[in-house]
């Protein structure tokens, strides 16, 4: 079956991206496909680059990064809002340099995108599951 | 329909809109602080009605994480993440109450 995920809130807040993850492996691991996880409003703080959680804590980001979620041309299907990500100073290269602004902090394995990818998981998807605050 | 609640009773009426609105074929999973409405003693009458009928689940790992497991009303099935995703599977559409 294909799923996706929406999600809500930031890492390390309360557990919505820690139960997402978990949802999301348990799925994978039973043979379902995970079409895109769409990171969505406080969400789009999960693909920070540059989080450095203590040795002893689970990476939040590195963990849905190595989920490796790809579509068939190899694009990154774990997808961030471009509104919600700007608002928090969240840019990968492109909009860094559309902005004027001298650096990034997307993860490579995420990408900025619309909220109409948000629809289309939907649309795609046998079922879209929401984590969130 | 699949309903998730995530959140303690005691903390928001999440759990209380979805009693109000869930239809006699839907089933709900409790996960995160939602666990805690798993606990007899803070279980709701409308809550208790539809566990003794089955359809009142909660995620093993979080009743464990907060140490209600010997609490949680008999006719709560606990799940894994296997389980959860069963659930997404068989119920169809998935409400999350945030």
């Amino acid at each position: 079956m294909k799923i996706s995920i929406q999600i809500n809130e930031g890492p390390y807040q309360h557990q919505a991206s820690d139960t997402a993850y978990q949802f999301a492996k348990a799925a994978i691991a039973k043979g379902h496909e995970i079409f895109r996880v769409f990171f969505y409003h406080d969400g789009v703080d999960n693909a920070s680059r540059f989080t450095i959680p203590p040795q002893d804590d689970r990476n939040v980001v590195n963990q849905w990064a190595e989920l490796d979620i790809k579509n068939a041309d190899g694009e990154p299907e774990l997808v961030v809002c471009v509104a919600a990500a700007l608002r928090r100073g969240m840019l990968d290269e492109g909009e860094a340099s559309k902005n004027g602004i001298d650096g990034n902090n997307i993860h490579p394995a995420f990408r900025i995108s619309g909220l109409g990818q948000l629809i289309e998981a939907g649309i795609q998807s046998d079922r879209l599951v929401v984590f969130g605050d | 329909m699949l309903h998730t609640v995530n959140k303690s009773s005691f903390e928001r009426n999440s759990l209380q809109s979805c009693l109000n609105t869930i239809d006699d074929s839907s089933v709900i999973l409790l996960i995160e602080d939602g666990v805690i409405s798993a606990a007899k003693n803070t279980k709701s009458p409308m809550l208790a009605d539809l566990a003794a009928q089955g359809r009142v689940f909660a995620l093993q790992g979080d009743v464990e994480a907060r140490g209600i497991s010997s609490k949680v009303a008999d006719n709560i099935k606990l799940v894994d993440y296997a389980g959860f995703v069963d659930l997404v599977v068989e119920h169809g559409t998935a409400v999350s109450w945030l």
